[in-house]
């Protein structure tokens, strides 16, 4: 500060800094909420427990093992991509909720070494070749899912009846596969479906589950309330619209997990609130026409990844009106 | 505090905008909650030491730097004008210590890290004063000798911005003002000076206030405070009974940072927006800080300069506390004066914790726009990829999108910064507070706007 001490800060010093004690010059603000990315991750897992949870109760170790294989192979492939690349690894848990997402949108009879495959998928080429997280465009786990449908498309398919642990698989067919007129189910079959105890992917099966776990991280600031409430408002006036039974099109299928857990993902989602309304509604408006008219059940997912595409368009077109912006075009004009 | 606490406050509040200044205070989505941390607020104002030698910078406002009066060898008296510049942006700097005027150096300006002259005077022990303008009654005076006698004091925004206080009181014809707004909210974490002015020297506060009524004189004039000062909200409301300033209306208002930025204080009280890239005098309002106003009633009534001020030291001290602290008072000698840093503390800064900026040097001197020096422990940051979580959008007072700010200046975009607003963004840091990739969105977004102003400038 006197002139033997005023040093290379400014651009134009050169000379030796002379700190008192060694201060830490750093940009503003000195304070940080804390909430760090991977503090977000990490409650994303500790909410996705609840679906798991339930996938373990209702599969048993089937569930179990997919999940080892999915969050441990994603891991790894992690670690491997960014050694690859130079970078640092960071366990940050973003791979650790890709691959714990991954395997709850997956048959629990589904083998092993697929979902490694799948999970290696996920990670290396949705998520790490496009630059790793924050610059992938589409969801990994479920970019990892289609991966799969379309290359085990028979072993994806095969659905089981929930036998906890230790009684042999029954194949069934999951309620939204092949019925393409879908008839009113009695009480119980929906209490089945809130609950989980139905045929189906391991962490998709238990709508109260799920519900429980997004609750939370709304609960905590984490994912925005908006996406899942317009996701499945939407599939419910769309139901409504084609004739179709609504409470069957909400606890079908992927579609509480998708709502709460995917469509939620910050990277490949908009970035503005009117963005997230928008990106919602094409959401639902997607999910019944495809189940309804497409050739796959899939429609949480396809149309999830769809609207992942059509994210940067929608955050060019809906961009928030700064404050003080209408009154100078008053004032100009 | 009034038995029934917090209602009775809003109670007693009249005026039109009642209702609206109740739901907005309710209701506002934007900014960030902070940690308070007022840990100077029940220390009560007290003088600094005068220290041996002052270093008085030639620049301490954000206009024009003055040329100095005085050369080495020179004896001045405390009060003394030592540098003066005669553009109208500009505003004098004085004697603040009685002695001999043994040097010049150089310091880095804090906000701009623009190297400025300052004048180095080593004190005589005596403290003698120059005969000071006859105090004067404000009725006495014109508007252009109050205007006169402010900027002769050396009067700056004292909230930090440090624009000449006379050029803030001489809005263009054109530009008719018809709300003031006293700024009391101090939402930054830490600092307490304008809490304890408030709280200890309210009357000169209001009594400042009245002289910026006579000489603007707004159709309302409103005192906002957040209600995190409770204590100074009963205080302030009682003195403006006592005094009969009954047209002065306080405004509390919700403990929400950035609360006490103009741009946001004037959308919660009048829910009016100030233009981009224009002034609050556009909406036919100025604003001027609690201190601000006690030193034009010093400069008025007192005939005093401008030559100290309330310095919050804090945080990784012994003792925080409000020192009456004369410019040019190194930041070494406040922080003694408190006990000295604690163990672990690293980083030293200027300011509060959010705006505030951290100083490589203790001999750095305390100017006209400090108004805390808080002392913490720090640790480096790293910083990762967006991850788009919006939540910087969500907060930003402005309505900016500040992470896509960020990602255009770090691509050296910078026209395309311009395009998403950039010069609306008042740096309140927020943003980078909120963000959970520890991205330092807001020094990218000043990088930006230094690189825009240098293309503008060589235009």
């Amino acid at each position: 500060m006197t002139q033997e001490g005023s040093q290379g800060l400014t651009q134009e010093g050169s000379q030796e800094a002379i700190h008192d004690r060694g201060f830490l010059i750093s940009p503003g603000p000195h304070l940080w909420k804390g909430l760090s990315v991977s503090k977000i991750m990490y409650l994303v897992v500790l909410a996705l427990l609840f679906p798991a949870g339930a996938g373990v109760y209702f599969f048993g170790y089937n569930a179990l093992s997919v999940m080892g294989v999915s969050v441990g192979t994603a891991i790894l492939t992690e670690y491997l991509c960014k050694r690859l690349r130079g970078q640092a690894f960071v366990m940050d848990g973003s791979a650790v909720v890709t691959g714990l997402l991954l395997a709850l949108i997956l048959p629990p009879t589904v083998s092993l070494w697929m979902v490694a495959i799948g999970s290696i998928f996920a990670i290396a080429i949705v998520k790490e070749a496009f630059g790793g997280l924050g610059h992938n465009i589409f969801n990994p786990a479920l970019g990892g899912r289609a991966f799969m449908s379309v290359s085990f498309s028979m072993e994806m398919t095969t659905w089981v009846l929930p036998m906890g642990f230790g009684a042999d698989a029954i194949t069934s067919a999951t309620p939204l596969s092949g019925t393409s007129v879908w008839q009113p189910f009695d009480p119980s079959v929906y209490q089945a479906m809130f609950l989980g105890n139905i045929g189906g992917c391991i962490g998709e099966t238990s709508a109260l589950l799920i519900i429980i776990g997004g609750v939370f991280l709304i609960a905590r600031g984490i994912i925005n309330w908006r996406i899942p409430a317009v996701y499945i408002g939407t599939v419910v006036l769309m139901a409504l619209g084609l004739g179709e039974d609504p409470l069957f099109h909400i606890l079908a299928g992927g579609l509480m997990l998708g709502a709460f857990f995917m469509a939620t993902d910050y990277v490949t989602s908009p970035l503005t609130n009117r963005g997230k309304i928008i990106f919602s509604v094409a959401l639902g408006v997607l999910t019944v026409l495809i189940r309804r008219f497409g050739g796959m059940p899939e429609g949480v997912c396809y149309s999830i990844l769809f609207m992942n595409a059509i994210t940067p368009l929608i955050d060019r077109y809906t961009k928030v009106r700064p404050y003080g912006l209408v009154k100078r075009a008053e004032g100009a004009g | 505090m009034s038995p029934l606490g917090y209602p009775c406050t809003w109670l007693k509040i009249s005026g039109v905008n009642k209702l609206v200044i109740r739901l907005k205070k309710r209701g506002t989505p934007y900014g960030v909650k902070v940690p308070e941390s007022k840990l100077s607020e029940g220390s009560p104002i007290e003088p600094a030491p005068l220290p041996e030698k002052v270093i008085i910078p030639l620049q301490q406002n954000i206009g024009a730097p003055c040329q100095a009066l005085v050369k080495r060898g020179d004896r001045v008296l405390t009060g003394q004008k030592i540098g003066d510049s005669e553009k109208f942006v500009s505003a004098p700097v004085h004697a603040t210590l009685s002695g001999e005027v043994t040097g010049t150096t150089v310091v880095v300006n804090p906000p701009t890290g623009a190297l400025v002259e300052a004048l180095v005077i080593t004190s005589d022990g005596e403290d003698k004063w120059v005969e000071l303008e006859a105090p004067k009654k404000p009725e006495a005076l014109s508007v252009k000798e109050i205007l006169e006698r402010i900027r002769e004091a050396g009067l700056v925004g004292l909230g930090g911005a440090a624009f000449p206080t006379h050029v803030k009181l001489s809005p263009p014809k054109d530009k008719k003002i018809d709300t003031v707004i006293l700024n009391g909210c101090e939402c930054e974490p830490y600092v307490t000076s304008d809490h304890r002015l408030m709280l200890e020297q309210g009357e000169r506060v209001l009594s400042g206030l009245n002289i910026i009524k006579k000489v603007l004189s707004p159709e309302a004039v409103y005192v906002a405070i957040e209600d995190n000062k409770e204590d100074a909200i009963d205080h302030m409301e009682g003195l403006i009974a006592s005094l009969g300033f009954e047209d002065f209306k306080i405004v509390p208002l919700k403990s929400k940072y950035p609360m006490g930025a103009e741009k946001t204080l004037i959308d919660m009280i009048l829910g009016r927006e100030v233009p981009i890239g224009g002034l609050p005098l556009d909406v036919g309002v100025v604003v001027h800080n609690v201190s601000t106003a006690k030193a034009i009633h010093d400069a008025i009534i007192d005939g005093k300069p401008l030559i100290e001020r309330v310095v919050t030291v804090t945080g990784a001290v012994a003792t925080p506390k409000n020192l009456l602290t004369r410019f040019g008072t190194s930041l070494r000698n406040l922080i003694e004066y408190c006990g000295g840093m604690d163990g672990k503390a690293n980083k030293v800064i200027l300011g509060g914790p959010m705006m505030g900026i951290a100083q490589f040097d203790l001999d750095f001197p305390v100017v006209k726009g400090t108004n805390s020096v808080l002392v913490t422990e720090g640790t480096p940051i790293r910083e990762q990829d967006c991850i788009s979580c919006g939540k910087c959008i969500e907060i930003c007072p402005m309505r900016l999108m500040p992470t896509v700010l960020a990602r255009y200046a770090k691509a050296g975009r910078y026209d395309e910064c311009k395009e998403a607003y950039i010069d609306d963004c008042f740096e309140c840091g927020a943003c980078s507070y909120t963000c959970p990739a520890n991205i330092p969105i807001v020094q990218y977004i000043k990088v930006a706007k230094k690189e825009l102003a240098k293309r503008a400038a060589s235009k």
